[in-house]
């Protein structure tokens, strides 16, 4: 059964997000989603400074078998991205929700926060899905 | 371990062949040429170093190259059921009939008159493609089938841009498409609009329908689909796409299973990409030369890429822009892949009207026998109350569940039995899928001791895993480490310091 | 029945396991009204020797013309060995190597082709080649625009010096996703470098070069890639792949080097045929490879440690990466790879260089022979290659025709690519082409030019 902290808002394309004191939102994938990638063997992250809008494709993380989009939760402006995964991807797959971030953006509408799932309805979604 | 007679003699070689370029240099003994002057150009223009090219001998590089053969799975050694890839016999007329020497040196722009045998033969693929797809035109010029949906999908774009029919940039495909079908429809600069398979192996319809509209630009199908079933409904799918004023696009990887019974143009289909290296026997030689030749309806006639082949009385010539001002244009420096086309037409020649719908018959046979026969062994058959086309799709996700062993667990344990996998990362739908599709040159008593290594695999899943997961174990190496080939590239030799 | 192993033991067995009664019952599932009556265009089967009798009065229709043709295929020699081990069953007839352990081959022959490839070019990484060299063109162009998102440009710059046809695919095959080839003008022959100011407001993703060019000219292949590169351009060269035996490696243009190489493999062992197949090659700077469409090879270890072949970098193609694939290639030019690949090995680097000089000496001893006779002269001041444009004072095509009647095949009459020339002709001597054989060139012409009896003929 994968892990899914409670502090964090979660979507439909397995991702997290977490909301950081200064209300920048740090954005990962789950570890659902990187059990199903496999290890991973590259990370293309977006800019800093790169505008992005809710559901925008804006990275893809990369393993042997599979390449798979990861979509912006929000819209905003991208303000840090995890530069220790162009050396060590894998830190995705051994701590999805902690060093294994992707990206921080600085949101522009706070109520796109609104729709996000939390951990009980994450849990739930999962068990819809799995067999 | 169970007898594994067929692969004693790949043992046998000394895997671990050096590169050609750690092979012992030698000096000299060269005479395929005959000795030139240097050539007199501006030292600007030159290159300092020579390139790192080998320097052997021809023995060296005959003995390596021929070694290195001799390491492969091919159709000519070993049964090779690669779902969606028809790895039939590839008969050596083929070859040698097409290599014939005036074929071979002809020059791509020589003139008419030293053309007419080559153009003849073409023409009369061209002719013979028709009728089987049941349309009127044809180009043979891409050179793959993703080259041929690539001509498929811009002529559909240009048929409505020739109508004013501007809104139109969906192109719809179902969730069971081959990946060459939504990666063509983005080069083209169109969305891709996914819909889903219903569990009996047919298209949702009633999706289709919602799917459907003034922004439709064609849906691209392949019949009998990607899971190895006809779709039923192809005549009524065909009339809603046409309704709302969008084309269909055969993907003719499947045309095996019909060949000569039914045809796309009956069913309903404008244009048609077909796959010569799988439906008409050319060689897949370690992944290509292929040939994409497109045949087309009525309506997109005028689209055509250049150059086809045209008859004017007696004579055979290529027609260019004049002859079709609505071409989407040339797709290849020159005429496309000549020599497999060749190859192609030798083997049509041989087959003829009986042999082209005894492809179908056999192809099929073999199908639905090898599936009954799995069946009856034990396995889970997708799509089991369905006929078979020329393949079909059994999964092994229950001994996976229950043992760890999956699909590609069982694709290695294979191979120490002489047997290439079948197709195990296609399609996406089945999760551990085995995708078997036998092709008609196969005999009984192959297909026979095909069911009896799955069904001794499938006891070492239960009584000794961990001997499949460390297949293959008589290859000339065993299970490769992909992650560090993705994350330490080492792609191109480098002569150490 | 050909290739069909079934005898009716075997048919009745498998029928009844099925459990139907004949052939009919197990396409139960096609509507009657889709199925075919039969096959009455496609004509009765004939015997292997039928065939074979056949092909050879259909080859014997051809003739065997001797050719003085190029503009991207050349009548090379192509060494006996070549052919030989690329048509053993074991390549001919092995697939994709998708299933590496099976194919350690397949797999080994095309990562010394990168390697080889790499060489030539002197760039980073190869992949496993495109269709041709007018498709790798294309996807080159596709490339340049995804990995210089910092030019924010859907704009190539393209000398008119490139192969027509090149320039055509491109625009075909790249149109559709709204991206435009430029022209850059030509003058003499190349590509015309004191009109580059004109273009100093405008942004490109890339330029490129394409040597030598169509014309058989060699081009000013620095300055253009450094103004290109200080223009925040990538570097795009096309490059016959035998003539870098001998010219500078697009990996040293200019002060960087290009960024991709690209072209078609014709010359490097494989036949004339038609046009095809041949195959296109590409090879790229390490830190765009990611943007590479194509299979590449890479090597690894198995479990034992023991170094193997197999697939790599599989994540960006279009059977796992489907609708955002970098490309949606799928088969390629496998076989005829393998031959090349065999075809570099036969002849090393000293080889090809023969080949290479030999075909240079032969077409300027062609273009002196015949531009001695009055009324043929050199078109262009620059200097050439393997092939070269020669201007008559009367039209090509009866020209061409009074040679064809003789078995010569004179060479390619430019008029319909680039009509401002005039009277062009571009002839092309190989390595393949004897003392004799240019001897009667010239003779014929100097017969034709004459006026001595021109033929006309169809």
């Amino acid at each position: 059964m994968s892990e899914i902290p409670e502090d964090l808002k979660y979507t439909q394309d397995h991702e997290w997000l977490r909301i950081e004191e200064d209300g920048s939102v740090t954005v990962g994938i789950t570890d659902h989603a990187q059990e199903a990638l496999g290890e991973l063997v590259f990370v293309e992250l977006p800019e800093e400074g790169q505008d992005v809008g809710k559901g925008d494709a804006c990275a893809v993380v990369e393993s042997v078998k599979a390449a798979s989009d990861v979509y912006s939760p929000l819209s905003g402006t991208v303000s840090d991205i995890n530069g220790d995964l162009a050396d060590e991807p894998e830190k995705v797959n051994g701590s999805p929700y902690e060093d294994g971030w992707l990206f921080r953006i600085t949101p522009q509408n706070e109520d796109e926060l609104e729709g996000l799932m939390d951990t009980v309805a994450y849990e739930e979604f999962l068990s819809g899905i799995e067999d | 371990m169970a007898d594994t007679p067929n692969n004693t003699q790949l043992t046998s070689i000394a895997a671990g062949e050096k590169l050609i370029f750690e092979q012992h240099a030698r000096h000299g003994s060269r005479n395929f040429t005959p000795d030139a002057a240097p050539a007199d150009i501006p030292e600007e223009f030159l290159r300092g170093e020579e390139p790192g090219l080998p320097s052997v001998s021809e023995l060296q590089v005959v003995r390596h190259y021929t070694r290195l053969s001799q390491l492969n799975f091919s159709i000519d050694t070993h049964f090779y059921p690669l779902g969606s890839c028809t790895m039939k016999y590839n008969p050596k007329a083929c070859n040698t009939l097409a290599m014939l020497p005036e074929l071979l040196g002809r020059h791509p722009l020589a003139p008419e008159q030293f053309s007419q045998g080559t153009l003849q033969c073409l023409y009369e693929v061209q002719e013979m493609l028709q009728e089987l797809t049941g349309l009127v035109g044809s180009s043979l010029t891409p050179m793959a089938g993703a080259q041929g949906e690539l001509a498929g999908v811009a002529m559909i774009q240009a048929y409505h841009k020739a109508r004013n029919d501007l809104e139109r940039d969906e192109i719809i495909v179902p969730d069971a498409a081959h990946g060459t079908n939504p990666a063509t429809a983005t080069m083209c600069g169109c969305r891709v609009v996914e819909i889903p398979t219903r569990s009996d192996g047919d298209l949702d319809i009633e999706a289709l329908k919602a799917a459907v509209g003034p922004k439709t630009a064609g849906i691209m199908l392949t019949n009998p689909s990607t899971l190895g079933v006809f779709e039923r409904q192809i005549s009524e799918i065909a009339e809603i796409v046409h309704e709302a004023g969008g084309l269909l696009y055969y993907d003719g990887a499947n045309l095996n299973a019909i060949l000569g019974r039914t045809s796309p143009g009956a069913m309903g289909f404008d244009v048609v990409h077909v796959n010569l290296h799988k439906t008409f026997s050319t060689p897949h030689g370690g992944g290509g030369p292929g040939s994409g030749a497109v045949a087309v309806g009525e309506r997109l006639k005028a689209h055509l890429p250049i150059p086809y082949i045209v008859k004017d009385g007696e004579q055979y010539r290529w027609a260019d822009e004049q002859d079709c001002p609505g071409t989407i244009g040339r797709l290849s420096a020159f005429m496309g892949n000549i020599g497999v086309l060749l190859r192609a037409y030798v083997y049509m020649r041989m087959l003829g009207k009986d042999g082209m719908r005894r492809v179908a018959d056999y192809a099929v046979l073999n199908a639905n026998y090898l599936m009954v026969a799995l069946a009856e062994a034990g396995f889970d058959v997708a799509f089991g109350e369905r006929r078979a086309s020329h393949e079909f799709i059994i999964s092994v996700k229950s001994i996976t569940r229950e043992t760890g062993i999956t699909a590609m667990d069982f694709a290695k344990a294979l191979l120490d039995y002489g047997f290439h996998a079948p197709t195990t990362y296609f399609p996406l739908l089945v999760p551990e899928c085995l995708l078997i599709e036998p092709t008609e040159t196969e005999a009984m008593q192959t297909l026979d001791e095909f069911v009896d290594a799955m069904v001794a695999i499938r006891e070492a899943a239960y009584n000794d895993p961990d001997s499949l997961k460390a297949a293959p174990l008589t290859m000339p190496v065993r299970r490769l480490d992909d992650v560090r080939a993705a994350k330490q590239p080492d792609l191109v030799w480098q002569a150490p310091e | 029945m050909p290739f069909i192993p079934h005898t009716r033991d075997d048919l009745s067995a498998m029928l009844s396991r099925i459990g139907v009664d004949d052939l009919e019952a197990l396409f139960d599932e096609i509507p009657q009204s889709l199925t075919m009556p039969g096959l009455p265009g496609v004509p009765e089967a004939l015997c292997e020797a039928e065939i074979s009798s056949l092909m050879h009065e259909r080859a014997g229709t051809d003739g065997r013309p001797v050719c003085f043709m190029g503009a991207g295929s050349y009548d090379h020699y192509v060494p006996a060995a070549v052919w030989e081990i690329t048509t053993r069953g074991e390549f001919y007839s092995a697939y994709t190597p998708y299933q590496a352990e099976a194919s350690q081959g397949t797999l080994q022959v095309i990562y010394e082709y990168q390697t080889m490839m790499a060489e030539l070019t002197g760039l980073d990484v190869s992949n496993a080649s495109l269709y041709d060299g007018a498709t790798a063109f294309a996807e080159a162009c596709l490339m340049a625009v995804r990995a210089n998102r910092k030019a924010k440009s859907r704009k190539i710059l393209v000398p008119r010096t490139v192969h027509p046809y090149y320039r055509e695919v491109a625009h075909n095959i790249i149109s559709g996703q709204d991206i435009e080839l430029v022209d850059l003008p030509m003058q003499d022959g190349v590509a015309d470098l004191s009109v580059l100011d004109q273009f100093e407001d405008e942004t490109f993703a890339a330029i490129v070069m394409q040597q030598p060019n169509f014309f058989g000219n060699l081009e000013q292949v620095d300055a253009l890639t450094d103004w290109g590169h200080e223009h925040g351009a990538l570097v795009i060269a096309i490059a016959n792949p035998l003539s870098l035996a001998l010219l500078k490696a697009p990996g040293s243009w200019g002060s960087e080097g290009a960024d991709i190489a690209c072209g078609d493999g014709q010359p490097l062992g494989v036949p004339m045929a038609s046009g095809g197949p041949y195959y296109g090659y590409m090879v790229c700077r390490q830190a765009i490879v990611r943007q590479m469409p194509g299979r590449i090879v890479g090597r690894t270890v198995d479990i034992d440690g023991k170094p193997g072949f197999t697939l790599t970098l599989q994540a960006r193609e279009q059977h796992i990466r489907r609708s955002r694939a970098t490309s949606n290639i799928c088969t390629n030019q496998g076989l005829v790879v393998t031959a090349s690949t065999i075809y570099m090995a036969l002849m090393g680097a000293t080889g090809l260089r023969q080949v290479a000089s030999a075909s240079v000496n032969n077409t300027r001893s062609l273009v002196a022979s015949l531009t001695a006779i009055a009324g043929v002269t050199q078109a262009f001041g620059q200097t050439s290659f393997n092939e070269t444009v020669l201007l008559l004072d009367r039209p090509v095509g009866p020209v061409l025709d009074a040679l064809a009647a003789e078995g010569i095949l004179g060479g390619v009459d430019l008029s319909e690519f680039y009509p401002e020339l005039g009277n062009a002709l571009m002839v092309c001597a190989t390595e393949s082409r004897t003392a004799a054989q240019i001897e009667k060139y010239t003779a014929v012409m100097t017969g034709v030019m004459a006026g001595e009896g021109v033929q006309a003929h169809g």
